[in-house]
């Protein structure tokens, strides 16, 4: 039956269910946490959610052209985009979060924690690069940027790699959950083995 | 000082807490799916996608009002409601996420129980369930509960001096440090069969305190709180509680207290020994390699807009009774 869908409507709902996917459950976090409905600290419980929420979303953009490649569907493609603007918007509150709610505004703990703590300024790092991706994802700029913005978009691939030294050194213990997704993005980063090599010895041989 | 006899089975306002901080919300959280959900999915050990749809039914333990003595002449505290205190817990046996201990220990069995006084002291002895709560007057002590993770309770617990336990053992001069011992039992906790839901530290869960400390009269034995006997998930039958050192020192449903010549290795020592001390007094000024200590999260009541962020305070505010058990030592290299 999907076949007989029209690209264009395949696109509009694919999209239709990444905004039910990725907004509802801000939304409803956001709105249990207000309302002192989750659990005894909400604080940690919505920081920890939106982190590994940010993290699923990214890892989920990265997995979109394997998967459109594998499965011939390119329509999948015109989603990407969509993705890593959530996965930014997940980043963006779980900074928040950590700031507004944790640190409340103490602006020089938050910025003792970010040059004091290792794992909290590599994932800085990483939000920066999101950051940078996000602001450069209108079309008029892609195309104004021209060869450079597909340079400044395969930090993608470096962000995933700071993400996953965020998440396994900020745990306490019990490292069984980071150790996954270290794997998970280490496979998404070996199919794109070829093109990983090729700018790496691309940037070598310029220097 | 006024000490009235006091029947608890009246509620205080305090206690009247909305039911909804822990119900409901671990299923909505899954439901939401997997965006942000990751950790919540994969650790639970029992829950899967199946238990999404079949709500299980848990049968709550079963706590028993006890009669103590209340001071009333301490200075009042905001504490920090009920059903928050029975719901965020650390204790690893039953799962390394805070809501997993209230869901998976309510079946936990604390009677029979027996908890051994042993080691270097003239009248070794052994404690049966009903001795806990009758071999000493119990009282009210509202602390303060600081965790390494930087937040806070205020908690009315019920209990007696650990120092008038180890009196009636008679300690031998030999003795300088007291070593405590969990329960190890894989077949009720969860956390000590898997190593995954068990956050991978080493079991059976070992603390310890000097002598000196562990005869401090603010260092308690608590078989209760809230007017009631502990829940499974706050340490029942019998924990610690040493209200100036930070939460993991208080160790949970005690089996075996040893006197000992020599400083135990106790087990966040054995984790990480640059994380965690012995000695782990609560220091604003000696942060945790990853994260500050100055500061704090009181957790009372309101959701996210509760402006609870406090200064911790040396020795977790209790200096004036313990900060002379260190004197001439250097808090950052003893930490």
């Amino acid at each position: 039956m999907f076949i007989f869908v029209r690209h264009i409507d395949k696109v509009i709902g694919l999209k239709l269910i990444i905004h039910l996917v990725a907004l509802l459950p801000l939304l409803t976090i956001y709105y249990l946490a207000f309302t002192d409905k989750l659990g005894a600290d909400p604080v940690q419980e919505i920081i920890h959610f939106t982190g590994i929420g940010a993290f699923n979303l990214l890892l989920l953009s990265l997995l979109i052209n394997p998967v459109a490649k594998y499965f011939k569907q390119s329509f999948f493609l015109k989603a990407r985009r969509l993705v890593g603007l959530y996965a930014f918007t997940y980043a963006l509150s779980h900074i928040f979060n950590f700031l507004a709610f944790d640190l409340q505004f103490a602006w020089s703990l938050f910025l003792n924690e970010l040059v004091e703590r290792p794992y909290i300024f590599i994932g800085m790092l990483a939000f920066v690069i999101l950051f940078a991706l996000a602001m450069t994802s209108l079309n008029t700029l892609r195309r104004k940027m021209g060869k450079s913005w597909q340079k400044l978009h395969n930090f993608t691939y470096i962000a995933a790699i700071l993400v996953a030294v965020h998440f396994y050194w900020s745990v306490k213990s019990e490292l069984s959950s980071p150790i996954l997704y270290c794997l998970a993005v280490f496979i998404l980063l070996a199919l794109r083995y070829s093109k990983i090599k090729h700018l790496l010895l691309a940037s070598f041989i310029n220097k | 000082m006024l000490i009235r006899k006091f029947m608890r089975n009246d509620l205080r306002e305090s206690q009247i807490t909305p039911e909804n901080v822990f119900l409901q919300r671990r299923t909505l959280l899954k439901g939401m799916g997997f965006i942000g959900a990751g950790t919540l999915l994969t650790n639970s050990g029992q829950a899967n996608a199946i238990d999404w749809f079949s709500k299980k039914e848990i049968t709550p333990f079963e706590t028993l009002p006890l009669s103590f003595n209340v001071d009333d002449n301490l200075p009042k505290q905001v504490l920090t409601p009920e059903a928050k205190v029975i719901s965020h817990n650390n204790f690893y046996e039953f799962g390394a996420q805070k809501h997993q201990p209230a869901e998976l220990a309510q079946n936990f069995k604390v009677n029979p129980w027996q908890v051994t006084i042993s080691g270097e002291c003239d009248k070794p002895m052994t404690i049966d369930y009903d001795d806990l709560t009758k071999l000493f007057t119990l009282e009210e002590r509202i602390y303060r509960l600081r965790c390494v993770e930087a937040w806070s309770m205020v908690i009315p617990w019920i209990g007696f001096p650990l120092a008038a336990l180890l009196s009636k053992v008679s300690p031998r001069s030999s003795a300088k440090y007291v070593v405590f011992e969990t329960l190890h039992d894989p077949e009720q906790m969860p956390g000590q069969r898997n190593r995954r839901l068990g956050g991978g530290i080493n079991y059976p869960y070992v603390e310890g305190l000097r002598l000196d400390e562990a005869m401090n009269p603010l260092t308690l034995m608590s078989v209760g709180l809230y007017g009631k006997t502990l829940p499974p998930q706050n340490g029942a039958p019998i924990r610690l509680v040493v209200p100036w050192k930070y939460g993991f020192k208080s160790i949970k449903s005690v089996v075996s207290i040893k006197l000992v010549k020599e400083q135990p290795k106790t087990t966040w020592y054995q984790l990480a020994p640059n994380e965690y001390g012995f000695y782990a007094n609560v220091n604003p000024s000696h942060d945790h390699p990853r994260w500050s200590q100055a500061s704090e999260r009181r957790i009372t009541t309101g959701g996210l807009f509760a402006r609870n962020r406090i200064e911790t305070l040396p020795f977790n505010g209790y200096a004036e009774q313990v900060a002379d058990l260190y004197k001439g030592m250097d808090l950052s290299k003893f930490y």
